[in-house]
């Protein structure tokens, strides 16, 4: 009886309950809808707790933004309509991929122009030795002299 | 030469990230251009708080107002509510939007602390506030005679606010509204 007791105990502790989950769910039409309100949601960035996008932030502008998605791709909007709306309301900031303007120029162009200016380091770096290398070229007269006499000189040490 | 200028190009990057993250310091995250400024408010159609009737965006038009996104459940907004009363009193129009809020604790808070407002908008649901681009209370608009949004201010009102930024904005408007 008491190992019965001891063994229902063990198996209690194998039961894990699931912090509840903060995020509302929501009831799909068609389960290509829900894979865009997966991207989208993690996609747009949430306008009051910054560095969060909206599917990870549980606060109200989060979820207003949610169920307003949802209904969206519901609707029938496409991905295009969507980011216009939320951009059109919050601002290119609403979004974690901004498209390319003037001011986001620098956000997608820097990648590159670092790549280039790495590129061109390790170039100018690499060619810079190989000269060096080249500039030492035979050793004179004199040099050679010593050499021989050093190595002579180990020669008979060992 | 060359050399002698590698050797200073730790310190030259140095001093170029020093200075922009000297400038970081005194910028505010949380201040986000609005996506509204200059453009005109959005169409709407919402009860008036505590009355029967629906308030429409030509309601608002006409002079340059405020317009003020307040809640009962927002704690900075009791902050700002005494100098909202102050400015009303001046003769500046507030209009209020109730946002995401219980209309009958708004009307009790409106009751107690004074009533600044010429009409609150209740926008139960916050629709209002989603087309206006809100994300938080309390947000102040400034719209002019014609209702488009010309400057946005995130967060409490107070003096320091009030006359540094959106007065001189107010001023001119009104100066341009009636042809003085």
């Amino acid at each position: 009886m008491r190992l019965l007791l001891q063994v229902a105990l063990l198996c209690l502790l194998l039961l894990s309950f699931n912090a509840r989950a903060v995020i509302e769910t929501y009831e799909f039409s068609d389960p290509e809808l829900e894979q865009r309100y997966r991207q989208l949601s993690t996609e747009l960035r949430c306008p009051k707790c910054q560095n969060q996008n909206i599917a990870d932030s549980n606060a109200p502008i989060s979820q207003d933004l949610r169920k307003l998605l949802h209904q969206q791709l519901e609707a029938g909007a496409d991905d295009d309509e969507i980011l216009d709306y939320m951009v059109s309301r919050y601002g290119e900031f609403v979004r974690y991929r901004p498209r390319f303007s003037g001011a986001t120029a620098i956000l997608w162009l820097a990648p590159l122009l670092l790549l280039l200016v790495g590129i061109a380091a390790a170039v100018l770096t690499l060619r810079s030795r190989r000269s060096q290398r080249q500039a030492a070229g035979p050793l004179s007269r004199d040099d050679e002299q010593r050499l021989q006499d050093l190595l002579g000189k180990t020669e008979k040490d060992s | 030469m060359a050399p002698r200028l590698k050797l200073f190009l730790p310190l030259i990057l140095f001093v170029v990230l020093a200075a922009f993250l000297f400038r970081g310091l005194s910028l505010d995250p949380q201040a986000l251009p609005s996506a509204l400024i200059d453009r005109p408010l959005p169409e709407f159609s919402l009860p008036v708080l505590g009355q029967e009737r629906l308030i429409g965006k030509g309601d608002l038009i006409g002079e340059a107002a405020l317009l003020n996104v307040w809640a009962t459940w927002c704690v900075s907004c009791r902050v700002e509510h005494p100098y909202l009363l102050q400015i009303a009193q001046e003769g500046v129009p507030i209009y209020g939007l109730n946002y995401k809020d219980d209309d009958a604790a708004a009307a009790r808070w409106l009751a107690d602390l004074g009533d600044p407002y010429r009409a609150n908008i209740a926008d139960r649901e916050g629709s209002l506030g989603l087309d206006l681009g809100v994300y938080g209370a309390p947000e102040t608009y400034l719209v002019d005679a014609e209702g488009v949004v010309r400057y946005r201010h995130v967060g409490v009102v107070d003096e320091r606010v009030w006359q540094t930024i959106l007065q001189p904005l107010y001023r001119e408007l009104t100066g341009q509204g009636s042809g003085g």
